[in-house]
């Protein structure tokens, strides 16, 4: 059988003196095989963009055979079905399609977009990659070769020697401490088997979020989650990692490295998205580090001081542990003034809180900008994906804006007290850094 | 780019790639001229209630006087600071304030700035961004702290980056005369001396209506555009009469050039090779259009020549890459690109390239190639209409070097047309080592067989 939910969410946009508003009409689209999609129907444009994502990613990776998850995005375009590497970028080439995997720490995610012309043609592809790949051994020891050469490369890169470092500091032994990418000696100890068992394990239709955008209606869309996802088995996800605690601070790491510039990642635990609080807290996390100009550390460290290019700081939740994190590069001399002037402004945000203009700011901006993230297929795609992973519902789109809108100046001052403790951060430091600490003390 | 927003736990950028918009598309794309010389161009995308507003300025870091790199880039975050009617700091807060996304970006050719915004705000970012073409205010007190700044920027973007310091210096070589030779960001002694009369004066030198172009893409019609141009824009007095972009012209090539850095940082060696050809809007007919093909032949994905020949065939490479960079107004490069496998050799990578070079240049490449190639880069100008940033982006850097508006909507034309005669004559033209920089990575020791480090050459060494 097959059903189809029509639901309609409206997409609010608050700007002062204005309430525009455009519908983003959402249709959850159910297959026969129970394959389950959120879809946006617009033909103004011969394409179709996809997003999806399975439970599962970096955090799963056994012990020793860290990357493997990462190692796997690599290879489900190098042969599958009846089709070797070669004949299988061939085609995908031919049929111009684009077709992308990732893996974070929690999910497994696909990125996949057509022209509408090559629309079966390409799901049909998409099929053979996702459900019959070949993990053959001559594509497999190239893949092996460029992961290689990438992990060789984090482990020169400043900000992910950080945030490696970081992550170490915070989460020792949990697998959230690990690498995504994987160290070389992993990369080499990684199996055809692995790949195999790992493939089973993560994709499985229990556990697959959809959402597609553009060129398609509901009953073409329905027959071709069946087509592409249908044989995939219906087992269990991957268990879940364990909770994970992120250390309490203060502690101070400092990694040499010749570079004129450090950088320094600071932080310590946060809150889930899942957290009753979460909107509150992200709204007082923007006003303190939020993206742009006018948030309390860019104007401190970077507009008033010319300490960086670049500051920002604030919730970063994974599926399991919440994160308050923040980074910032600095000339080496000026290391220490960059963070204790960071520390202060951190302070005397959490005695006090936004002021109740700040709060007023920071929710024209927050929801007059909502909007621009739905003015692509591609962005609609991603942003539906996201909804989908945090549990937050086919209405969040509707209700979102009136969730900021509702935010009391003593929510967020309750939460910046809650959340923002400079003298509990976990401080990481790649490059030479002048006058900092010795570890032990974060100053 | 004004501000780089931090980037949490992100993975780092395995190689340079130039991107090479596509450039020909199937939308309703109107243009006209403002009675000061303002150039408008209107992108209707009637999807989301948003626009994109960007004024593009025809002065980029190649019109910097000798001796003021990277003072194109200083005076565009400077023009955030403030004017009569929007001053300190007002201009950011007040896009902030209407729930708008705003940056800036410069090239050597351009400079540009754009809001994202909902599009009942449009008139007041017109508003702004007129208000700041003329009447910008600068004081040392926010002048000196941004130059701070900048200098930070170059920090993070490219001394902290071996490999953006490679290709620094591959430009610095590879042009004698041209100021495509320096850096956009700025050669750091030159940057710490640059002065607000520096900025002010480039400012005026540059910063006029004539010399300016509006694209407007999102929800609007032209007759809007129109209209609230004319309002906000079309009252500008020129303050001077723009005069047709003459730098220093560069001399024909005539020797191969080896840039040779070794980098204790650089975790693999790699090889990169540019040619000096022509841009967009020099070339002979179809020139450009064949290079950006002969590009896709050579370098796009798993069935290009060199990733078959390289990494599939031979088993030196792990990763390889060719583009064409035409989007400048007096020259273009073409470049191709080599990782070795672990612990390979980047000779041998480069040796592999070189064969495939010859190959090409002695037999031309196949129908069924070009064929293919054609169709991506075909392909690619449907995918484009799905953001309305990057068709505004792809119409101010066309109208700021040197293109038209007709060029791009008639580029899918030009590419049709393309035959396998004109990529041979183009590639001969282009690749010929005379014209070329190659450029070599050396990790100062090799992270994967402890081997000791490649003899460096004498031509020309940093560290």
């Amino acid at each position: 059988m097959r059903s189809v939910y029509r639901l309609i969410a409206v997409l609010l946009v608050f700007v002062a003196g204005l309430t525009p508003a455009f519908a983003l009409d959402i249709k959850e689209v159910k297959s026969a095989k129970g394959v389950t999609a959120w879809l946006v129907e617009d033909h103004t444009i011969p394409l179709i963009a996809m997003s999806f994502s399975f439970s599962g990613g970096g955090a799963h990776d056994p012990k020793g055979k860290e990357g493997l998850a990462h190692f796997l995005t690599g290879m489900l375009d190098e042969g599958a079905g009846p089709l070797d590497s070669q004949a299988f970028q061939a085609k995908r080439d031919e049929l111009a399609m684009k077709l992308s995997f990732e893996s974070s720490l929690d999910h497994f995610e696909g990125t996949f977009q057509t022209l509408s012309r090559n629309r079966d043609a390409a799901f049909g592809l998409l099929k053979l990659a996702l459900t019959y790949p070949h993990f053959d051994k001559a594509p497999m020891e190239r893949v092996r070769g460029q992961f290689l050469i990438g992990a060789q490369q984090n482990r020169e890169d400043p900000d992910r020697i950080a945030s490696n470092a970081w992550m170490m500091a915070g989460f020792n032994d949990h697998p959230y401490a690990r690498d995504s990418e994987g160290t070389p000696e992993s990369i080499a100890a990684i199996t055809t088997d692995d790949l195999k068992a790992l493939h089973k394990a993560l994709f499985t239709r229990k556990s697959l979020r959809l959402s597609v955008v553009g060129d398609i209606d509901a009953e073409t869309l329905s027959r071709l989650l069946d087509e592409s996802f249908g044989e995939l088995p219906d087992t269990d996800p991957v268990a879940p990692p364990a909770a994970a605690i992120f250390a309490k601070g203060p502690s101070l790491k400092i990694i040499d490295r010749d570079i004129p510039q450090s950088i320094i990642m600071f932080g310590h635990d946060g809150i889930l998205r899942s957290d009753k609080d979460f909107i509150p807290a992200y709204v007082m996390s923007f006003i303190l580090g939020g993206g742009g100009f006018g948030s309390r550390l860019t104007t401190e460290i970077r507009e008033k001081r010319g300490l960086t290019y670049g500051i920002g700081a604030g919730l970063y939740p994974l599926d399991h542990a919440g994160l308050f994190l923040g980074s910032v590069g600095t000339r080496n001399e000026k290391a220490k003034e960059a963070i204790d002037v960071t520390k202060d402004v951190m302070r005397r945000y959490a005695e006090e809180g936004p002021t109740a203009d700040e709060l007023a700011d920071a929710k024209t901006y927050l929801t007059g900008s909502y909007a621009l993230r739905f003015d692509s297929n591609a962005k609609i795609a991603s942003q539906l994906l996201g909804i989908q992973q945090d549990d937050l519902g086919l209405g969040y789109i509707n209700t979102r804006n009136d969730l900021i809108e509702a935010v009391t100046l003593d929510q967020a001052r309750a939460q910046a007290k809650r959340l923002v403790r400079p003298d509990e951060m976990n401080i990481t430091i790649v490059g030479r850094p002048v006058g900092v600490q010795a570890p032990g003390t974060a100053g | 780019m004004r501000f780089l927003k931090a980037a949490f736990l992100s993975a780092a950028l395995l190689m340079p790639w130039p991107a090479t918009a596509a450039k020909a598309l199937n939308v309703d794309v109107s243009t006209f001229t403002l009675a000061n010389g303002m150039q408008v161009v209107v992108i209707p995308d009637h999807r989301a209630p948003v626009v994109t507003h960007m004024v593009w300025y025809r002065a980029g870091a190649a019109d910097e006087p000798e001796g003021e790199a990277g003072v194109a880039h200083f005076l565009e975050h400077l023009l955030f600071k403030g004017t009569p009617t929007f001053p300190a700091g007002q201009f950011s807060q007040v896009v902030r304030k209407n729930g708008g996304e705003e940056n800036a970006f410069t090239d050597q050719d351009y400079t540009a700035y754009f809001q994202h915004i909902a599009k009942e705000r449009l008139p007041l970012m017109m508003q702004m961004e007129s208000d700041r073409m003329q009447n910008l205010i600068l004081t040392d007190k926010e002048v000196l702290p941004e130059r701070d700044v900048i200098l930070e920027e170059r920090r993070e973007r490219t001394d902290n980056d071996p490999q953006s310091l490679l290709g620094e210096q591959l430009d610095a070589a590879m042009y004698t005369a041209h100021p495509y030779g320096k850096p956009v960001i700025g050669w750091r002694n030159q940057m710490e001396q640059l002065s607000k009369e520096d900025a002010i004066s480039f400012y005026r030198k540059h910063y006029t209506p004539a010399n300016a172009v509006l694209v407007v893409a999102g929800d609007v019609s032209r007759d809007e555009i129109e209209k609230l141009a004319n309002e906000y824009y079309g009252k500008l007095k020129n303050t001077f009469e723009p005069k047709a972009r003459a730098r220093a012209a560069e001399p024909e090539p005539i020797a191969a050039r080896r840039v040779i850095m070794s980098d204790p940082r650089a975790a693999n060696p790699a090889v990169q090779r540019s040619y000096l050809g022509p841009s967009y809007s020099k070339a002979l007919p179809r020139e450009a259009e064949a290079l950006d093909i002969l590009a896709e032949i050579l370098g796009g994905g798993a069935t290009s020549r060199l990733y078959r020949k390289l990494v599939i065939q031979d088993q030196t490479a792990s990763y390889t890459a060719a583009w064409f960079s035409g989007d400048h107004l007096d020259s273009g490069t073409f470049g191709v690109y080599g990782t070795p496998v672990p612990g390979g050799d980047v000779a041998k990578v480069e040796a592999g390239i070189d064969e495939v070079l010859a190959d090409v240049l002695k037999n031309g490449v196949t129908t069924g190639e070009i064929e293919r190639a054609k169709n991506k880069l075909l392909a690619d100008t449907v995918y484009a209409l799905d953001s309305q940033s990057s068709l505004a982006r792809m119409f101010g850097a066309a109208l700021t070097t040197g293109s038209t508006v007709a060029d791009v909507l008639g580029w899918d034309k030009e590419v049709e047309a393309v035959t396998a005669d004109d990529i041979k004559a183009a590639a001969i033209k282009v690749i010929d080592m005379r014209r070329s920089v190659t450029g070599v990575m050396t990790p100062t020791i090799t992270a994967t067989s402890g081997e000791p480090p490649q003899p460096v050459a004498p031509e020309s060494s940093v560290n």
